[in-house]
């Protein structure tokens, strides 16, 4: 693992902040691994906030709801911050922030009666997906096949820039740990880690604060890729995921902080999943930030937002400048795993002109997963697939570090990740 | 906006290192050891280092300006192995040698396998093999140092008056130890005695090799299975019997400190995983110590690396770094 230049300087003491409500949103159908969802509104009708306005019949998948209230506009194709393009519904807003009327609070008695199957029930009708940047829904995450002893909620964010994770933790801290307790009734885990990384010094300050013995906060050393999943459960367990295996075959179950408060407040406040945090920074922006964002909000809000634009913009990642993407359009809305904006202006992006690999055997050295980069990399080149699996492609979680480290440049990443598509089934 | 901006793929940002960055400082940190070989043998050392090093840098421009491909000179590696071809001669070679040697191990050496990273063999190691098969007599001849170290005015007359070095003269018989020689370790440590340009000073291929070391751009294990493996032997099975070898000669004496530092590490030649480097060391020092003590030739450190360079893919495929989840 590798220590990177962190630039969360920028946004790590910026409280959350609402940004004013866009005129339009646009919901893609599409946020999450699984089933895509078919509208269940049609253009003109009248939605409120937290209305179910799509939804899939399949056990793999998740709802989406409106973001804002007013009326349908159009339901078409729209740029699509990880597919690229996808159907979205656009909710031309009214201004007036109706919620839906079925929303409102759960008592507290109520909650303690909830069964594990319930609240499943609750976080799927919410369309809670993992918010980390894995968007796996969360529902099937809390009912494992297998018997779960260790829960670990990964607050590391280890991507340079972002802070929407470390402000969650610092001004949600209660809500998290309620958030937590309902995790822990689905999946029955004993042991219960809360991983920071300890250049979030405030964070672990706040759990400390209200955590009591049930819970153990694992400060991590600040290094990339700390937050992978894998790395977690090595880092905080001494032990390592079999390859080709999930967490939960080994009794462990990682939740990303921002899923654990959207459970909290789907539970506890019925609030299904149309807001999120992201941290909205880069050196292009004068007034960088963490900002309570709706759900298909388009990028060029949130631009406006933290501006003026002190450099020209050259790339706009959606997530981190490790694992994140590259954005196209300025009207790519923010889905539900968008963690942060960053907005790059030249110097900090320059294209690196790629070259031939010199065997230095960096990547192999610090592949946080213990394969050989360079070789998948011509094994993919040459398009020997079957080459590429036996060097165990599959198990890359494309962190990107191979890329960061190589002195020549490869696009290593994009090789590994074409061999992942081409492999022989 | 929209239209200026650029849609590649993660990750975004890069690391600092350029392999023009890891090549440069490789060629600056030798930079030391070639001084003193200057120093110790006189300006025709220097000669030798200048002739070397220009003759691959522009073979290798030639080369790429012939078959059109990008000019990429500046990236230090064709400067470095005319310094490292260098550092294997000696300063009394003849200087077409030298030209020679950098055609052919930029030409057929890196080139005619396709360029930087796709040579088998270290370009420099090769060309003086080369050499050394083509020119034996050129190449077993080195200036004897303390005539050429009688003060400034020697320094810069091209006196020939050779002598062989250590290795050969303990192989040969002419004498049994050391002190026959009339030379101390601390002699062999700063490098008075005969030796090619490069490999003699200790001292300052010591002081290149830790900055490498330091910066992350070679591991410990190639060089230290390297020298433990070819001192731990050469100790174990003495000339006067078993554990009676001479450790600190055998290390101090030789091509060892240099090939195994700077030449046994040469990324596009050497093992790609660590575990594989300290395989590749250690058997780099057992064929050593072979040659040196069986073989018809003296020293045996480059032959050594050559032979193993060519097991380095063998290497890569059945030693593998631990995957994680993998047992």
């Amino acid at each position: 693992m590798v220590k990177l230049k962190e630039h969360k300087r920028e946004t790590e003491n910026k409280a959350i902040e609402k940004i004013p409500l866009p005129s339009k949103a646009y919901i893609p159908l599409s946020q999450h691994i699984g089933k895509i969802c078919e509208p269940l509104v049609k253009i003109n009708d009248l939605v409120a906030v937290g209305q179910k306005i799509a939804s899939a019949q399949a056990q793999v998948t998740a709802p989406v709801h409106a973001s804002l209230s007013g009326k349908i506009s159009s339901i078409a194709d729209w740029p699509h911050p990880v597919l690229g393009r996808c159907k979205a519904i656009a909710i031309e807003g009214d201004g007036l922030d109706t919620r839906y009327s079925i929303l409102d609070t759960r008592q507290p008695e109520e909650i303690d009666k909830l069964t594990a199957e319930e609240i499943r029930g609750i976080v799927q009708e919410a369309g809670i997906v993992g918010m980390g940047g894995a968007s796996f829904p969360t529902h099937i995450k809390l009912n494992p096949p297998k018997p779960v002893n260790t829960l670990i909620i990964n607050g590391a964010e280890c991507e340079p820039y972002l802070n929407s994770d470390n402000r969650l933790m610092i001004e949600k801290t209660v809500q998290v740990i309620a958030g937590i307790s309902l995790i822990v009734k689905c999946i029955g885990a004993k042991s219960i880690f809360i991983a920071i990384e300890d250049n979030k010094p405030e964070a672990i300050k706040a759990f400390k604060a209200v955590c009591d013995k049930r819970y153990a906060i694992s400060i991590l050393k600040s290094q990339y890729p700390q937050g992978g999943e894998k790395q977690l459960i090595k880092a905080i367990l001494k032990r390592e995921v079999p390859s080709g295996k999930l967490p939960f075959d080994i009794g462990v179950v990682v939740q990303n902080v921002a899923t654990v408060n959207a459970i909290y407040e789907a539970v506890y406040l019925k609030q299904p999943l149309y807001e999120r945090v992201v941290t909205v920074t880069g050196d292009c922006l004068e007034n960088p930030g963490n900002f309570l964002v709706r759900i298909g909000t388009p990028i060029k809000n949130l631009i406006a937002k933290c501006g003026p634009l002190k450099k020209e913009p050259r790339k706009i990642l959606f997530g981190g400048p490790m694992m994140g993407i590259a954005q196209y359009s300025l009207d790519t809305p923010v889905v539900k795993s968008t963690n942060g904006i960053i907005v790059l202006s030249e110097s900090r992006v320059s294209e690196a002109q790629e070259a031939v690999c010199i065997r230095c055997g960096r990547c192999v050295e610090y592949c946080p997963v213990g394969l050989t980069p360079c070789l998948i990399n011509l094994a993919s080149r040459k398009e020997k697939w079957d080459l590429a699996s036996a060097y165990g492609c599959l198990d890359c979680m494309e962190c990107g570090l191979c890329n960061y480290v190589c002195p020549q440049k490869i696009n290593i990443v994009q090789a590994i990740k074409q061999a992942k598509t081409r492999l022989p089934k | 906006m929209a239209d200026k901006l650029t849609v590649g793929t993660s990750p975004h940002i890069h690391g600092r290192e350029l392999t023009s960055k890891v090549m440069w400082s490789v060629f600056l940190v030798l930079a030391p050891a070639g001084l003193a070989g200057v120093w110790i043998f006189g300006i025709p050392a220097l000669k030798v280092i200048l002739v070397s090093t220009l003759t691959c840098v522009v073979t290798e421009a030639l080369i790429q300006k012939l078959t059109r491909k990008k000019i990429i000179i500046g990236d230090g590696s064709a400067a470095l192995t005319g310094l490292l071809l260098a550092y294997n001669l000696s300063s009394s070679v003849p200087l077409w040698m030298p030209i020679i040697g950098g055609v052919f191990a930029m030409a057929i050496c890196k080139h005619a396998f396709g360029g930087l990273g796709a040579n088998i063999f270290n370009p420099a190691l090769a060309a003086r093999a080369f050499l050394l098969a083509s020119w034996p007599k050129h190449m077993t001849e080195f200036i004897n140092p303390a005539l050429v170290h009688n003060g400034w005015v020697k320094l810069f007359s091209a006196d020939t008056v050779t002598s062989a070095t250590p290795l050969v003269m303990l192989k040969e018989g002419k004498v049994q130890s050391l002190a026959g020689l009339g030379l101390s370790y601390w002699d062999l440590f700063l490098g008075k005695r005969g030796g090619c340009i490069g490999e003699v000073c200790i001292l300052a291929l010591l002081i290149g090799a830790a900055y490498l070391l330091w910066k992350k751009y070679i591991w410990w294990q190639t060089p230290t299975g390297f020298i433990l493996a070819l001192g731990g032997l050469s100790w174990i099975f003495g000339q006067n019997g078993f554990f009676k070898g001479d450790f600190l000669f055998s290390i101090l004496s030789g091509g060892l400190i240099l090939g195994s530092f700077f030449m046994a590490t040469d990324y596009v030649t050497s093992p790609l995983t660590r575990r594989g480097q300290l395989l590749f060391g250690i058997s780099c020092g057992a064929i050593a110590f072979v040659i040196r003590r069986f073989g018809g030739y003296p020293e045996g450190v480059s032959y050594s690396i050559l032979i193993m360079n060519a097991a380095v893919p063998l290497i890569d495929r059945y030693v593998r770094q631990k995957r994680y989840g993998v047992k």
